[in-house]
């Protein structure tokens, strides 16, 4: 206890804005307070030490790690033609797919919670499947059906389009599975006001449900990007690696890692996620930007 | 007539919501829809409001035929139970939505909304989100951002249901005065017979999808249209094959004296009928006396035509009792005070009936 905020100073505020003194001031000092309760203490201790091991000491370790090579090592890598190509091309196609998601992950997610049509359980289950089914067996699965022998008539192997077509498959439960919650928990009364009110169903949306939905959206955006960058076994079989054209990151990495250049493959793992980082901050800054809008 | 519901039937399935309504509601005026849960009087007020569609009938606000025009042109202020906050947007915002969808001026916008949050109590709450808000200030901004569009009319479903009840009261006087001040015609739905009793002009009663009866306040409870009415309007009692209140039954503790006289008959077959004089006492044995704030309820055994003892509630004052010295086991004489009204009870199983379905 030692920034509790001294009631006094609290009340002539709270007296100005009609509140309690006393709420108010309870308010003010819960932040501060760094008091827990024995369970509470345990419950932190858990899981602080969970996602130290888990999450925390693998990502320093990357960073260690990049730094033994020291910075012209890490520059070197990073502008070598061929992993800046790599960069690239993850970062632009995960930025692609996540917009894509965003919109169809939201459409799935409306479709399932706001209809009623036969066969609506069975789709509910199958939108897992993309995120159950290993990813070596995805890969398989698109280049069966968009290879070269494709019994659709649709060969994108060896493209760029076969990256995106990986990314958007493994991708796709993320947006539908954060906002589906969120819009069934929606009071439909809110969107009655607003209709009463003069809005059109356009505008309804726009004002009152997405603002509601941002945070989940960015959310499942967010999985989505970082899921997308990472991704290795969906694609290497259909998109072919090809050098400067369909290589991505990750088989940039490994390939590092089996010439046995350890401080590289860290180097561009850094990369990855700083960008992550900076793209899950920049869904929040824009959503945040989004909610208050309305 | 501000607005005309005119045949209007609503199904849901195989439940009548609203079985061929037609009814008028006057310009200016505070109206009540008053029944039971499930009685269909939400189900018009969003017919009315266009939230929902009647299956046959008509609707007319203000002369125009409104049955198949959408909610957002019917320019109706509607108020629903739980508030429907827009909750990312501050109270300023929500009482600001309805002038922004129609585009206008920014500062015409801001000073409209001073206005209003002025006018519910909640101006310096104006940047406040409604999360921040008691339940009262909630549906009080939720008013003012109905208000803001100046509707034609202003519709409020169970508006303080959710609220407790000393909040409840509080707002229930404080809309009567705020109707007085802008006289917008205005139609509150409730199952709170003493909330609309205080608080309308005219009440509508409704009850399984039919309308019973229209009338002032005054009306319904004078002149009750029949025995639904009567019991609904607050607390009922049979006393020797009548319905009447139990603050209207008169306790002898010796037989008195028969004074002669007829009985007034009331409007319609079934209604409330007046009594002129004192008729014959029916004798009863106290079976237990409650004593609730200033009134003391008495309840009473009286022999029953078939035999098996009724039991009898009536209600007298504190004082009353006292003097009286009712005791469970004493034996009494009870009668209707002459002046009271009355309703013939329809047959033995019927009252029942009607009490499950309240």
């Amino acid at each position: 206890m030692t920034t509790t905020a001294p009631p006094v100073a609290a009340a002539p505020e709270a007296a100005a804005t009609g509140l309690p003194a006393r709420r108010r001031a309870g308010r003010r000092a819960a932040p501060g307070s760094t008091r827990l309760t024995p369970t509470a203490g345990v419950g932190l201790g858990v899981a602080l030490i969970w996602f130290s091991a888990l999450a925390l000491l693998p990502l320093i370790a990357v960073l260690v790690e990049t730094s033994t090579g020291g910075w012209p090592v890490f520059w070197s890598t990073i502008t070598n033609a061929q992993t800046a190509a790599a960069l690239r091309l993850t970062i632009t196609q995960a930025l692609g797919v996540t917009a894509v998601n965003i919109v169809m992950g939201t459409l799935i997610a409306w479709v399932l919670v706001r209809d009623r049509f036969p066969g609506k359980r069975a789709l509910e289950v199958l939108i897992d499947i993309p995120f159950a089914l290993p990813t070596i067996v995805a890969g398989l699965v698109l280049l069966t059906l968009y290879g070269p022998n494709s019994p659709l008539g649709v060969n994108v192997a060896n493209t760029r389009a076969a990256v995106f077509l990986a990314f958007l498959f493994v991708t796709l439960p993320f947006v539908v599975r954060t906002v589906q919650p969120v819009l069934a928990e929606l009071d439909k009364s809110v969107e009655e006001a607003a209709a009463s009110l003069g809005a059109s169903p356009f505008t309804t949306f726009r004002r009152i449900i997405l603002p509601a939905l941002t945070p989940a959206i960015a959310a499942g955006a967010a999985l989505s990007f970082a899921r997308g960058i990472s991704e290795y076994g969906s694609l290497v079989l259909l998109s072919g690696n090809l050098p400067m054209r369909t290589e991505v990151t990750s088989v940039r990495i490994l390939s590092y890692l089996e010439n046995g250049d350890q401080a590289a493959a860290a180097a561009v793992a850094s990369v990855l996620l700083v960008v992550s980082l900076l793209v899950i901050v920049a869904l929040d800054v824009l959503q945040r930007r989004v909610v208050r809008r309305g | 007539m501000s607005i005309e519901v005119s045949r209007v039937s609503k199904l849901f399935g195989d439940f009548v919501a609203l079985d061929d309504v037609s009814v008028s509601i006057p310009t200016g005026q505070l109206t009540a829809l008053l029944g039971p849960s499930g009685g269909g009087k939400s189900t018009l007020l969003r017919i009315i409001a266009g939230l929902e569609q009647a299956d046959t009938g008509r609707i007319d606000i203000e002369g125009r035929d409104a049955t198949r025009l959408p909610a957002r042109k019917r320019n109706v202020g509607f108020v629903f139970q739980h508030y429907a906050a827009f909750k990312h947007l501050s109270v300023a915002r929500n009482v600001a939505f309805g002038l922004e969808i129609r585009k206008t001026p920014k500062d015409q916008t801001a000073d409209r909304v001073h206005e209003l949050l002025k006018l519910v109590h909640l101006e310096q709450f104006a940047d406040r989100l409604p999360s921040q808000l008691s339940g009262g200030q909630r549906q009080r901004m939720a008013l003012a951002r109905a208000l803001a569009i100046q509707p034609s009319v202003l519709l409020l479903d169970e508006p303080f249901g959710a609220l407790d009840a000393k909040v409840r009261k509080e707002l229930r006087d404080w809309l009567r005065r705020l109707h007085d001040e802008i006289p917008v015609t205005t139609v509150f739905v409730t199952h709170d017979q003493e909330e609309a009793l205080e608080v309308a002009d005219e009440i509508v009663v409704i009850n399984n999808g039919r309308i019973e009866q229209v009338g002032s306040p005054d009306e319904l409870y004078d002149a009750p249209a029949n025995y639904f009415v009567m019991s609904f309007l607050g607390p009922v009692t049979h006393l020797d094959g009548k319905l009447v209140r139990p603050h209207d039954v008169e306790i002898h503790t010796q037989a008195p004296v028969p004074v002669a006289g007829d009985t007034v008959a009331g409007g319609a077959t079934g209604g409330a009928q007046q009594t002129a004089a004192a008729g014959p006492a029916v004798e009863g044995t106290v079976v237990r006396t409650v004593r609730v704030g200033f009134e003391a309820r008495v309840e009473v055994a009286v022999a029953g035509a078939d035999g098996a003892d009724q039991s009898v509630e009536a209600v007298l004052t504190r004082a009353e009792a006292r003097t009286l010295g009712l005791a469970p086991g004493a034996k009494v004489w009870l009668r209707q005070a002459p002046g009271s009204i009355s309703i013939d009870a329809p047959a033995a199983a019927e009252p029942r009936e009607l009490v499950a379905a309240v």
